[in-house]
């Protein structure tokens, strides 16, 4: 599914389907300042493609995720930009109006599987009432539904695993009847953040298949977030790095997972091992791993947000932070090596 | 089911052992029923040893107890000097007078302290609940007694409620209308009474409980999913909610016979309260030991209760029980 | 400190032995009838000093269960365990109690198994409290310095575990095994739940920290590349047992085993062409 195009400037316009303009939250605790923890984000998902988000702790993915349905914490706030869906800005929107667009319209899959289900409810029944808030067709049109959904995230066994409680399921079901709740009510938009975090790593492989398969069989638009990039290369259409709240890359997911350009996603690849393609005299060396942590409170207030632990900075990257720029058609880099 | 029996086998010992302990310290304890008597320079001594040999008191102490428990086979569960009857018709009556009243008081209590601790968790921190917290706090430190004798200052002011007892007079020529509404009149003071007392522990244990589960992930989850308000408190967070709150209301089954006393004494309500002060100053033996296990039964009975619920109502522990 | 190795490793004494290693769980099921899982089904493998022995496996394949029991947190069903050339297994608990700070665990979530009401001082003189050896004043001076050789700043010594970052809390768990100054170190998932960026970091500090104080670890995880990167041999575990063990070259170019090749096959990789020159 090619989806290169997207934007105006190129006059090749698809209408995006969820648009998020210059996103800012912070948090607010007792002492001190609030923390911005996204500073103006902008994305755009078109249909039916798979925009991996890459990020790390501090990132403010997960921040992201939350605020697109407008469920951050009480001491979250969203305090400028706009989410534009449906013809509606998300921000404006009343609580009725959001609530019938929550797993309906837009659906989101927590971390943690095994913390984001009810652990007294059996698993065919916490899909049925996400069915039954959206609308109710009846008692067994709901059953029957139900098991349909079930049926598609789990090719065996399925009525059985739906009579099952959660803690009797294995953590790759778990996850399996997240998904089956996020799909039920057939949106048009996933957001999934980290789905796969806790899994082994066929589990994880299982899961992703499972993804592509839903994505092929109900034309999903899919917001992918992970730290990890491995998991976007063959599955994103396209990429977008995150890093201090800030969007400092994104572009097809060949070209930011194959020539990254902001020292940040670069340093990023290059710490992640490749045991299977190294020699074996760099078994057991030093990865060249990125100094420091990313946590908010380490951020600098001003200036490139990744200046402090960039191994190419420069002196202009503490001034001011860059802007997005250029770098095809298609590639954007926040970082002032590529400002002409 | 080897579940319920293994509990039922521990309830069972436990009773056992109540009755031995209490039937040990009643008898240890110095002074008996006849020892009035035989201050009584009216009533010759042969008599009183006489009363003595009737009713066991030379015989060593496992054989009392053993013709003890044959009388509860029996259904008499002893028999009380005072009254000159059996011990269990007499308790039986009293028992079910103390279980009107507290039966409607803990339906009440819990009625109200429910809806309120959610109200007060969905509002945790802001001036709503802390309103409600200093409230709970102070009825917590108010005594009982301060509560009843109030009551019944409240009573006697204003005239427009019964200031004691169970019945007025005339009681057996009311019609039964009349009956019904004599009762309920008299009841108002002490279910009042019960309920203040026990709504601050309640309400603040079901708004932690509550409060516990508004913060957890699935919720979250739930609400990300679109469900309404509404499904999400009484279907996701209640039951979530419900473990320690069935704890709870267990231990709530299991005072129902031992907790009014105090407000059934004060306010001359003649339930098992005041019978079993009067025996244990009168050192009416069996009726003490009677209404100790009776009591426990209560309490025993409410905790195995409270343990079927929970393994009924939270699958987590009937795996964990079943697969050990 | 330990003195650096000498590179005849044919010529020394393995740390560990583990030879035919059972550990069985009774399982009461509700028809009551009792099951017995083997979570070790005959285990046996060296570890020879200085060196990093992996440990891959799904969930459920025990690998958690050999480090629990290696660590002596679990008896062993039967079998022994060699370290240093003594049983473990056949100690007597005062023995056994003088042994375990040669042998640390380290875990995968250090919010859990760090205190969370305790400050990073509290957690890491905690080892020296206990062993009652120390004057307060040492014990802090030696904190400074378990906080130097892991590569954290001494100004996080208030602050409770909730304050930090997940590689940090890491960094304090090892800081802590180390100050008991242990000859094995296992990592039980210990770089699973951290960040990509964040691993590199601290499977760096491992490997530092096995050059200059010869320290040998039993790695277990079920991320196939990390392992390959820090291991010396890896033995990959399927239901209880050992299926295929080897060096790192051999494990991962010449698989024999279909277990082993399915892990292989299952680990994302980034390809070929993805991987920045390093010199840029």
């Amino acid at each position: 599914m090619n989806s290169g195009g997207g934007w105006a400037d190129t006059g090749r316009i698809m209408v995006s389907l969820l648009e998020i303009q210059d996103l800012q939250v912070s948090y607010r605790w007792r002492e001190g300042v609030p923390r911005p923890a996204l500073a103006g984000v902008s994305l755009s998902l078109l249909p039916g493609e798979v925009l991996g988000v890459l990020g790390e702790s501090g990132s403010g993915k997960s921040t992201l995720a939350a605020a697109v349905v407008r469920l951050l914490p009480p001491n979250g706030h969203i305090t400028g930009g706009a989410i534009l869906f449906e013809g509606k800005d998300l921000l404006r929107s009343k609580p009725e109006e959001l609530r019938q667009i929550r797993g309906a319209r837009i659906a989101l899959i927590f971390q943690e599987p095994s913390l984001a289900l009810h652990p007294t409810m059996r698993a065919g029944e916490q899909v049925r009432q996400v069915l039954a808030a959206h609308g109710s067709p009846g008692k067994r049109a709901l059953n029957e539904r139900t098991r349909q959904v079930f049926a598609a995230v789990f090719p065996e066994e399925a009525d059985r695993l739906s009579q099952s409680y959660p803690h009797q399921l294995s953590g790759g079901q778990r996850q399996r009847v997240l998904i089956a709740q996020a799909i039920a009510c057939r949106p048009c938009v996933i957001i999934a953040d980290e789905p796969t975090a806790s899994l082994d790593p066929t589990t994880q492989m299982e899961i992703l298949g499972l993804f592509r398969t839903l994505r092929e069989k109900l034309g999903l638009a899919m917001i992918f977030i992970t730290h990890n990039p491995a998991l976007l290369v063959g599955f994103a259409d396209r990429v977008l790095v995150l890093y201090g709240g800030r969007v400092v890359e994104w572009g097809p997911a060949a070209t930011v997972l194959g020539s990254p350009r902001h020292p940040y996603t670069k340093a990023l690849f290059q710490s992640i091992p490749q045991s299977f393609d190294e020699s074996e005299s760099r078994r057991k060396a030093k990865l060249p791993a990125i100094a420091g942590d990313s946590s908010l409170s380490s951020l600098p207030r001003e200036g490139c947000c990744f200046e402090p632990r960039c191994a190419e900075r420069m002196a202009i990257c503490r001034g001011r932070e860059p802007a997005l720029v250029n770098v095809s058609e298609t590639h954007k880099v926040s970082c002032y090596k590529y400002e002409s | 089911m080897r579940y319920l029996l293994r509990r039922l086998g521990h309830a069972f010992f436990l009773l056992v052992g109540v009755s031995i302990l209490a039937f040990l310290f009643s008898t240890l304890a110095p002074g008996n029923y006849f020892d009035e008597m035989r201050l009584n320079p009216q009533i010759a001594p042969e008599t009183v040893a006489a009363l003595r040999a009737q009713y066991g008191f030379d015989k060593p102490l496992p054989a009392r107890y053993a013709s003890w428990v044959n009388s509860i086979i029996h259904g008499e569960m002893g028999f009380s000097f005072a009254y000159d009857s059996p011990v269990a018709p007499l308790l039986l009556v009293r028992a079910r007078n103390t279980l009107l009243l507290t039966v409607t008081a803990t339906l009440l209590a819990w009625a109200i302290a429910l809806p309120l601790g959610i109200w007060s968790a969905e509002r945790l921190g802001r001036l709503p609940d802390r309103l409600l917290s200093w409230g709970t706090a102070a009825l917590l430190v108010i005594p009982d007694l301060a509560l009843a004798l109030g009551l019944l200052v409240f009573a006697v002011r204003t005239g427009w409620l019964p200031t004691g007892g169970m019945a007025s007079v005339d009681f057996e020529t009311f019609s039964t209308i009349h009956k019904l509404h004599d009762l309920a009149l008299h009841m108002v003071l002490p279910v009042t009474a019960l309920v203040l007392s026990a709504l601050p522990l309640l309400v603040r244990h079901v708004r932690a409980a509550v409060a516990d589960v508004l913060n957890a992930p699935f919720l979250l989850a739930a609400a990300g999913h679109g469900i309404p308000r509404r499904t999400l408190l009484y279907r996701y967070a209640l039951p979530a909610a419900a473990n320690p709150l069935i704890s709870l209301f267990g231990f709530s089954i299991g005072t129902l016979l031992s907790g009014s006393l105090l407000i059934e004494v004060v306010m001359s309500w003649p339930g098992l309260g005041p019978i079993l002060l009067e025996a244990i100053l009168a050192r009416d033996l069996y009726v003490v030991v009677g209404g100790i296990v009776f009591s426990t039964l209560f309490l025993v009975g409410g905790n195995l209760f409270a343990d079927l619920v929970l393994y009924w109502a939270d699958p987590r522990i009937r795996t964990e029980s079943g697969a050990r | 400190m330990k003195a650096e190795r000498s590179s005849s490793y044919r010529d020394m004494q393995p740390l560990l032995k583990v030879e035919n290693l059972v550990k069985r769980y009774a399982k009461r099921s509700l028809a009551g009838a009792r099951e017995e899982l083997s979570a070790l089904d005959g285990l046996s493998f060296t570890i020879l000093p200085g060196t990093t022995l992996a440990v891959v496996g799904e969930s459920g394949s025990g690998k958690s269960t050999l480090g629990l029991c290696v660590a002596c947190l679990e008896y062993p069903t039967s079998g022994s365990i060699w370290f240093e050339g003594r049983d473990i297994v056949e100690l007597a608990e005062d023995e056994r109690r003088r042994l375990r700070p040669q042998i640390q665990l380290i875990y995968q979530d250090p919010a859990t198994s760090l205190n969370p009401r305790w400050n990073t001082l509290e957690i890491l003189i905690e080892p020296f409290v206990l062993q009652r050896k120390f004057e307060h004043e040492e014990m802090k001076q030696r904190a400074y310095s378990l906080l130097e050789r892991v590569g954290l700043s001494s100004e996080i010594l208030g602050r409770p575990p909730a304050e930090l970052s997940g590689g940090q809390r890491q960094r304090l768990a090892i800081a802590r095994a180390l100050a008991l100054e242990p000859k094995l170190l296992i990592l039980d998932e210990a770089l699973s739940a951290l960040d990509c960026s964040v691993q590199a970091q601290i499977a760096n500090l491992l490997m530092e920290l096995q050059s200059s104080l010869g320290m040998t670890y039993l790695f277990i995880t079920h991320d196939l590349a990390m392992a390959a990167h820090l291991a010396d041999e890896i033995a990959v575990m399927n239901r209880g047992r050992i299926v295929e063990q080897g060096p790192v070259e051999k494990i991962l170019h010449q698989p024999q085993n279909e277990t082993t090749r399915q892990l292989l096959a299952a680990v994302p990789r980034m390809t070929r062409t993805a991987l920045p020159a390093l010199d840029q």
